[in-house]
């Protein structure tokens, strides 16, 4: 079987080689990637446009907005089905002897940890407020915020986490978010554009449309991120605990 | 001659793709040789990385920038006002942004693949974390993620699935007839009864595949459940 | 001499590390060495000016996707067979 499996692999290591001649050279500026009218207009116009400095997170939110809005609806349905396919599979099922420790939290980790997780929040919302004019944003910021739960719950353990962001209130926080960032879509269309065009919501913002579109942006990233933080910390309970979401690791 | 500049054009100057492509051959050979499915699915993610590395390095240009705006660069910056202040008519030419000459574009790396790899990270660790959630159901019903053990298991499933009804049948049908050939001297009437009666009752049995093919899956599961303790 | 020195050695470090994932039987190291594999991965994004996919692959990548592996690992059988 494993001699046979490499059969495949090889035939397709020997075309993409193969391939792999016509591809521009490292650091080519005159690649068909580089050189497409697309990129060119985004790059010279992103700040023109929008006012954001970083290009990754316009073009990630307003010119791709579509796509944004439904890989976060991706990842909520995947936290769903994760759910789905772990609630109640234990039940009745012990847990295993060896995983059963007694201990108490450790005294030196858990205040270490209760140091720690209020800088990483603030961080988690730096990164998320500050993705406009610097490496972050949306899926970033929700990732940090989920990862500080996750602390708490490898610190702790997992009810200390569940205590603070129960399963429930974060599949509201998830629903949440993807409702914020359709909602900001229908409100620019009900304003008189199109799905997800934010320059219409300067009739209702005092700014002008350049500034319109920063801020709805702004909005649309903290969607994101309420989802992307919700669902990372589900992922994790469920997975840590198989779906019975107490005492976990 | 050929054969030389082929393999240094190959080998030296698109080094980088070469390893890309390794690399994503180790993670197909992964997928398909690793019989642990946790393995198989570092395998996937191996495989994702580097489709993603590709779209990265094709962003790559040579002495640009990261794909923020510089200061000297940025339309609402301060060359922007300068701008502003030569002709500065009224409130409506105030504000002014300038648009990006070509070879300052050239300056920045492409924005574009960047946006497109952000969004597949974020739904390829969704994607790993529902395998993973699979990996311990399957590990809960069958006490084992080895891809062979697994698959002996499912087919020892299935051959008690296959055999189980029609064996049953069949003594069933024995039984009956010897019990019916016992009685057959007390009451003749009542034998041909049953006979039809049970007949009918024997092929819907028959045609049901997927109801005994269940049953006998989840036995196996209760049966592997005291494995993981051991 | 289109590559770099830094960027060629993190390329082949890379070819190592996710060999020696898929290499060793007991499945929290291999969790643990694909932690160091997203991790040397972000470095090289971050060497190509794709600030953001590397921020992106710090957090997720070696963050929570290590964090799940280990998890899940937690609830089923450390040793693998191949």
């Amino acid at each position: 079987m494993k001699l046979f499996s490499l059969i495949p692999v090889f035939v397709i290591g020997v075309l993409l080689l193969w391939a792999g001649q016509d591809f521009p050279k490292w650091g080519d500026v005159e690649s068909p990637a580089s050189k497409s009218p697309v990129s060119s207009h985004f790059i010279a116009n992103t700040g023109v446009d929008t006012e954001v400095p970083n290009m990754v997170t316009a073009v990630l939110a307003d010119y791709r907005g579509f796509d944004t809005m439904f890989e976060t609806v991706v990842v909520f349905i995947a936290g769903m089905a994760v759910i789905a396919i772990l609630r109640g599979s234990s039940v009745g099922r012990p847990r295993r002897k060896d995983h059963e420790v007694e201990a108490e939290p450790d005294l030196i980790v858990t205040n270490t940890v209760r140091l720690i997780v209020p800088v990483i929040q603030i961080f988690a919302f730096y990164v998320l407020a500050h993705g406009h004019v610097s490496p972050g944003g949306g899926f970033q910021g929700g990732v940090l915020m989920g990862a500080s739960f996750i602390l708490i719950a490898l610190s702790w353990d997992l009810e200390k986490a569940m205590s603070r962001f129960p399963i429930e209130r974060c599949l509201f926080v998830a629903a949440m978010g993807i409702v914020l960032y359709g909602g900001i879509g229908l409100l620019s269309m009900m304003l008189g554009g199109e799905f997800l065009d934010y320059a219409e919501l300067e009739k209702i913002l005092p700014v002008s449309r350049e500034m319109a579109r920063y801020h709805a942006m702004l909005g649309v990233e903290i969607g994101v991120g309420f989802t992307v933080a919700a669902i990372m910390f589900v992922l994790y309970a469920n997975l840590a605990s198989e779906g019975r979401l107490k005492q976990g690791l | 001659m050929e054969g030389g500049s082929l393999v240094s054009e190959l080998f030296i100057e698109r080094l980088n793709y070469c390893i890309y492509v390794v690399l994503l051959l180790i993670g197909l050979w992964a997928m398909l040789a690793k019989r642990n499915l946790v393995k198989k699915l570092i395998g996937m993610s191996i495989f994702q990385t580097a489709i993603i590395l590709f779209y990265v390095s094709i962003a790559v240009k040579k002495d640009a920038t990261i794909p923020i705006y510089l200061a000297e660069h940025d339309p609402h910056g301060s060359h922007a006002k300068v701008v502003t202040e030569q002709n500065a008519t009224g409130k409506q030419d105030a504000y002014h942004p300038v648009e990006l000459k070509p070879e300052t574009v050239k300056g920045y790396a492409n924005p574009l693949p960047h946006v497109l790899m952000l969004t597949a990270i974020v739904v390829g660790v969704a994607t790993l974390g529902l395998a993973l959630a699979l990996t311990q159901r399957i590990y809960q019903g069958y006490g084992t993620i080895e891809e062979d053990e697994l698959l002996d298991k499912l087919d020892r499933a299935d051959e008690r699935a296959s055999q189980s009804p029609i064996v049953k049948e069949k003594r069933n049908a024995q039984r009956r007839k010897s019990a019916q050939q016992a009685k057959a001297k007390a009451a003749a009437g009542s034998v041909s009864k049953s006979n039809t009666a049970a007949k009918p009752s024997s092929v819907t049995k028959g045609k049901k595949k997927a109801q005994p093919k269940k049953s006998p899956s989840k036995t196996s599961a209760t049966k592997a459940k005291p494995k993981p303790k051991s | 001499m289109g590559l770099e020195i830094f960027n060629t050695f993190i390329l082949l470090l890379l070819v190592v590390v996710a060999v020696t994932s898929l290499w060793v039987k007991d499945l929290l190291v291999s969790a643990v060495v694909f932690g160091v594999y997203s991790f040397l991965m972000c470095l090289l994004w971050a060497e190509m000016g794709a600030v953001d996919v590397a921020f992106t692959e710090a957090t997720v990548g070696a963050g929570i996707s290590t964090v799940v592996l280990v998890a899940t690992i937690f609830h089923l059988r450390r040793k693998s067979n191949d």
